[in-house]
């Protein structure tokens, strides 16, 4: 398997990685299943303003996988839940120049998105 | 070295196909960045050799899948077909789809068609080894779903005028197949434009590697896979693609399409020589001499001779030619090809084949010419010894 | 593939060698291809104590598991349609075996015990009256484990069954001694051990002599099991790959051991590692290792990084399809995250110690990364999770 330079580049120095303690201002999507071999959590933190103050994730799965999530915690951080909401999977592949047999890895960080906007606003209304 | 007049039965792999396999036969070494990406580019080589058959065969690159020779590929055409065409019928009602195929194709269509689960008829051939229309509308019914007809044969060298055969086989939605395994490389192909459904070719046979050929196949024509275990060549054959061997086939290919004319005009002119020679003996017969027949090929008889002693003693000579096909039975029958042509028995038993190659040169003819002479005029001479001891 | 290997093949490729066909039977260029055949099974023969005449030459290993089982299956199809197998046997047997059950046959395919070896009681339990065939693999390529062939033999001679072993990862690396072994059929790999791709071999027992359905037919090659025109040079090639392995096999895999061993003692004391299959019985250049919470393909992206810096691809690490270790009863997460791990020829010890390196550091990084090691080092139980399955 060949992988992209970007692949690699989000492999090799993944962005925001981490955790965010459980509050209310913080969404969490925990999406895919072991079974499956990737399983993604993404947590957004956002402000007053209903910004994206900040973004962290974990993931589990291959290299594709990795870099989904990780470009994803970038492009979301400054953006209204609104705009984050309206990132689709075929943005995130084309970034990433995804092969098609990891076209599932972009779809998986658009369901954790939409998991961590869905888990914030829940808590806030 | 002897002189290798059986360029039908293999050739010598070319040192430009060589030269372009060794590096898929070594161990990778040099940049080390190759080792990653040599994955990647086996892949590609893979590719670029499928265009390359494919344009041999007139052909698109997807239509190539890769076999380990052309008789896997006959094979895979037959029982192929044959298996998908049962699997389609429902059990109680029996597969009605018949097959018909020339008396004169090679035994690796003649012996499958032995073996399948439908019926399958043989077209003759006149007496000039070709199937003819008139002949092949006797033998297909309302239920042959495919007609295969070889594109030249091995033996005689004849070409076939496939093209009203194709035409008949579409009017009926028949499909059709050839077997160019002899044709590639010696004489124009054109898969597409042609309307045939399947073709098969074979890597050996033009100066490529033994143990590799494919099964040019339009994607209309249903055939079921033979070997299992792996998703291979578009699902159709599994097993590790054997890389060198591809991509030796590819550069072979290009070569044959490169100078077909070109050692088309050299053998041609080698066999002419031979045949104005092999004339001026009363004893010799060429077979199909009328026919159109592959540049490189004759095939003829020599009167009150046994086929067997006649190619030992040419090989003591030094000179390497054959009876008809390379086959492995070693039995000492007549060619099916020549009794299908209605040549006599012992005719047929003295049967020499010679198959020029563009390796071969004029001396390596006149070599051939005074061998014979040699050995027909010592026979002649005790003839006339045993004629006179009576 | 061996340098010395590529240097027996190079002496039957090109005009200037032994280039003949070795069916051809009329001349010298087809009797020294015969020949360099012969030579080749003697040597394939020997590795494996059989006789060169029970060694059928294949396109490969899928060709003669394809050829052994359904061959078999079909040529004894009247005494019985059930077949036995395992879960973790190669896709060329697991395939050829599903190609049957649509052709009408039942198969019984073992569970392996969690050590990856076969449970003697349980396959006992499995053998029925119209049992035919068990094809059972020697050595399995993923995990390594070495079968007890001898003890699954005697249980098939005492039912009358045929046994086949698929013998791909063990010849050369495992002392098989076929004149003791109760074992009827056996598929061998050329390119598994430093030989050409595009050949194989299936050892088909002599006396008993053991019978089975041709393939491919078309020339009565090989006889009559498999037709089709002999690469001489592949074949030359596999000869000699069995012959080095025979003369090297006792010191390599002294060497492999160590070099194993070392391996797996630089990453044991990890957290959560799992050695997959049993550990004793295996060969000796395989170890494969679940490192649990973290993915085995993004594991293996750190190592092909490995294979670019120290410039080999010899300690080749790959991600293993997981239905193998599945049939080990390895849970969700072992499964993924298991990495095979091939030592061979070429194998340094320098490059063990890279590799430890390698995999300590990046099993750590991506155990960073993974949101299911936070949750195993919380003490939440992964399996009570109801986790959406997409």
């Amino acid at each position: 398997m060949a992988y992209g330079k970007k692949v690699l580049d989000h492999y090799e120095n993944p962005r925001n990685v981490g955790s965010f303690e459980n509050s209310d201002e913080i969404g969490t999507g925990m999406v895919g299943a072991p079974a499956c071999g990737d399983v993604m959590k993404l947590q957004i933190k956002v402000g007053n303003d209903g910004v994206i103050e900040d973004a962290v994730f974990k993931t589990y799965g291959c290299g594709s996988a990795i870099a989904s999530s990780s470009l994803l915690t970038e492009w979301v951080k400054g953006k209204t839940l609104d705009e984050a909401q309206a990132i689709k999977n075929t943005q995130i592949a084309e970034e990433l120049a995804l092969p098609p047999v990891k076209i599932h890895c972009s779809v998986l960080a658009e369901d954790a998105i939409n998991a961590a906007i869905a888990d914030y606003r829940q808590k806030n209304n | 070295m002897a002189v290798y007049l059986d360029n039908n039965a293999t050739t010598a792999l070319d040192e430009k196909v060589l030269e372009a396999m060794l590096p898929y036969m070594g161990q990778v070494t040099g940049n080390p960045s190759s080792v990653h990406r040599f994955g990647r580019l086996q892949k590609d080589a893979i590719e670029q050799a499928r265009e390359s058959v494919a344009q041999l065969a007139g052909a698109r690159a997807e239509q190539v899948i890769f076999t380990s020779g052309g008789t896997e590929s006959n094979n895979l055409l037959l029982k192929g077909f044959s298996q998908h065409a049962v699997a389609r019928t429902s059990t109680e009602q029996e597969t009605s789809a018949r097959i018909a195929i020339s008396a004169i194709e090679h035994m690796s269509m003649l012996e499958p068609a032995q073996n399948l689960p439908i019926e399958v008829d043989l077209v003759p051939v006149d007496t000039n080894g070709c199937a003819t229309l008139h002949a092949v509308e006797q033998v297909v019914t309302e239920q042959t779903s495919l007609m295969s007809v070889m594109s030249a044969n091995n033996e005689t060298g004849v070409i076939q005028n496939l093209s009203p055969l194709i035409a008949f086989a579409h009017e009926r939605d028949c499909f059709f197949h050839t077997d160019a395994s002899q044709a590639a490389g010696k004489i124009p192909l054109s898969f597409v434009e042609s309307g045939v459904h399947a073709m098969t070719l074979s890597a050996h046979k033009l100066y490529g590697p033994a143990g590799i050929g494919a099964l040019v196949i339009d994607k209309r024509l249903p055939i079921s896979k033979l070997q299992f275990g792996g998703a291979q060549e578009k699902n159709l054959r599994a097993g590790t693609e054997n890389v060198p061997a591809i991509v030796g086939f590819g550069k072979a290919a290009e070569l044959a399409l490169a100078d077909l004319q070109e050692n088309s005009l050299h053998v041609r002119a080698l066999r002419d020589t031979l045949e104005k020679g092999l004339k001026r003996f009363n004893t010799v017969t060429i077979f199909a001499e009328k026919a159109e027949r592959l540049p490189n090929t004759v095939q003829f008889g020599v009167d009150g001779f046994d086929g067997e002693t006649l190619l030992m003693q040419l090989d003591k000579k030094a000179i390497a030619v054959s009876s008809g096909s390379a086959c492995a039975s070693g039995k000492a029958e007549p060619s099916h090809v020549l009794t299908a042509m209605q040549v006599p028995a012992t005719l047929a038993n003295s049967a020499v084949r010679v198959s020029l190659g563009k390796n071969n040169t004029m001396s390596d003819v006149e070599a051939l010419l005074i061998a014979l002479n040699d050995i027909i005029e010592i026979n002649r001479h005790s003839a006339v010894m045993m004629a006179a001891n009576v | 593939m061996d340098e010395r290997v590529v240097a027996e093949m190079l002496k039957y490729m090109g005009p200037e060698s032994s280039f003949g066909n070795p069916a051809s039977r009329s001349h010298s260029f087809g009797w020294e291809a015969e020949a360099a055949v012969e030579m080749a099974r003697k040597q394939v023969a020997d590795l494996v104590g059989a006789n060169p005449k029970e060694i059928i030459f294949t396109s490969g290993a899928t060709e003669s598991d394809n050829l052994a089982i359904k061959g078999v299956a079909h040529f004894n199809q009247k005494r019985g349609k059930h077949i036995v197998t395992c879960k973790t046997e190669h896709k060329a047997v697991l395939d050829s075996c599903r190609q049957l059950e649509r052709e009408g046959y039942e198969v019984t395919y073992l569970d392996p015990m969690q050590n990856g070896l076969i449970d003697l009681e349980v396959l006992k339990d499995a053998l029925r009256d119209d049992t035919t065939l068990v094809s059972i693999m020697h050595v399995n390529n993923e995990i390594g484990v070495i079968q007890d062939i001898e003890a699954i033999g005697k249980i098939c001679r005492e039912r009358k069954i045929i046994f086949h072993v698929d013998a791909a990862q063990s010849a050369g690396k495992v002392a098989i001694n076929l004149e003791q072994l109760p074992v009827d059929l056996m598929s061998f790999s050329a390119h598994k051990i430093y030989g050409p791709k595009g050949i194989g071999a299936l050892y088909v027992q002599r006396k008993p002599r053991v019978r089975l359905e041709a393939q491919m037919h078309g020339g009565g090659h090989e006889r009559g099991m498999r037709s089709g025109t002999l690469a001489t040079h592949q074949i030359v090639g596999m000869g000699e790959a069995f012959r080095i392995a025979k003369e090297e096999m006792v010191a390599e895999n002294e060497r492999l051991l160590k070099l194993r061993n070392k391996l797996y003692d630089g990453v044991k004391d990890m957290e959560e590692v799992y050695v997959n299959g049993d550990i004793d019985h295996r060969i000796a250049g395989n170890i494969n290792i679940s490192f649990n919470y973290v993915e085995g393909e993004s594991l293996l992206m750190a190592l092909n990084d490995l294979a670019i810096s120290s410039g080999s691809a010899c300690t080749s690490a790959s991600l293993e399809p997981s239905y193998v270790l599945r049939a080990l009863g390895r849970n969700d997460e072992l499964a993924h995250s298991s990495i095979r791990f091939t030592m061979g020829r070429y194998t340094t010890e320098e490059e063990i110690d890279l590799t430890i390196e390698h995999v300590r550091q990046a099993v750590e990084k991506l155990r960073e990364l993974s949101p299911l090691w936070d949750m195993y080092k919380e003490g939440i139980d992964i399996a009570s999770i109801e986790w959406a399955a997409h």
